[in-house]
């Protein structure tokens, strides 16, 4: 490991110590912060797991049903009759933070005839109704899979930094500064010990 | 903050979101939907898009997991589930943790 180019100083000593003291406590916190962030992440990332799962059986389900449905109209009565949405829905959106990592929070809001088909019962089998109600019943858990979804994700790329910071501190950072202050300390009594020579040296001439 | 919901997809699996009320923005290929997203982007906070959609767009998608919002969640399009979304999960997961925990045998 390569050290530092400073001078073998006194001083240059006193500061490299104040430097690794603070390098070996930013370590131990950065490693307890990636610890407690992977414990949240398993937890978030089971959550995303199950509600991926229950999303995707019941999406695919339902939106196979609609083309079957669909496949019943005729192409220019579907058109009519999915045109106008009858209810409009609004995502309340909102921050979180997570060990610091600020991820989102969506609730969800409907208005307009909550559920109320945008056609006439006669337009379009039934078949369609069932699907557009099983859809707008989704829509929470969608949103929130969404949600939970983005979290993991920031939570990933935030775990991946701070892994590379601790290992920056303790591979890199570290060794050098404690290289290079055994360098200076060698230096220093070195030093000494070349005085007293010199010392003991003239003396004797005399 | 109230944001909006779009999804963004082919027209078939998106017409039935239309009639539960989210905004819906057909886009037939890659190159029209890259389009439409980088507007639709602008001003929804919740974004929809269709599997066979997303896993085209991969990269191009990936910008919006810099900031919390907006919020791109692939779903499964009339044609049935293709397993992308537990792809993504996974290289998450092994992003963070280099182990496999979900899908393990």
């Amino acid at each position: 490991m390569a050290r530092l180019n400073v001078n073998p100083t006194r001083m240059e000593l006193k500061k490299l110590k104040a430097r690794l003291s603070t390098a070996v406590r930013g370590h131990k916190l950065l490693k307890d912060k990636s610890d407690e962030m992977i414990r949240r992440f398993t937890l978030i990332l089971r959550e995303n797991k199950r509600l991926r799962d229950e999303v995707e059986k019941a999406l695919s389900e339902t939106l196979r049903q609609f083309s079957v449905a669909r496949s019943l109209t005729p192409d220019y009565a579907v058109e009519a009759a999915f045109g106008m949405p009858a209810a409009t829905v609004t995502a309340e959106c909102g921050v979180e933070s997570v060990m610091g990592v600020d991820v989102p929070k969506i609730g969800l809001e409907t208005s307009g005839q909550a559920g109320g088909l945008p056609y006439a019962y006669s337009e379009i089998t039934s078949e369609a109704d069932e699907s557009v109600r099983r859809v707008t019943e989704l829509l929470p858990l969608l949103v929130q899979l969404a949600a939970v979804e983005k979290s993991v994700r920031l939570l990933a790329a935030e775990i991946e930094r701070n892994k590379r910071r601790v290992n920056a501190l303790e591979y890199v950072m570290i060794p050098q500064l404690e290289e290079t202050i055994k360098y200076i300390r060698d230096k220093l009594d070195e030093n000494e010990r070349a005085a007293i020579i010199r010392l003991m040296k003239v003396k004797n001439k005399t | 903050m109230v944001g909006k919901i779009a999804i963004v997809g082919d027209g078939d699996s998106i017409m039935v979101f239309k009639a539960a009320g989210v905004a819906a923005f057909p886009a037939e290929d890659e190159k029209k939907a890259r389009d439409v997203l980088r507007k639709v982007a602008q001003e929804y906070s919740v974004i929809l898009v269709t599997e066979e959609l997303s896993r085209a767009l991969g990269d191009f998608l990936q910008r919006f997991d810099e900031a919390p919002y907006p919020v791109v969640l692939t779903v499964p399009s009339g044609k049935g589930s293709t397993g992308y979304g537990d792809e993504m999960l996974r290289s998450a997961m092994e992003r963070a943790l280099g182990v496999d925990i979900l899908f393990q045998k």
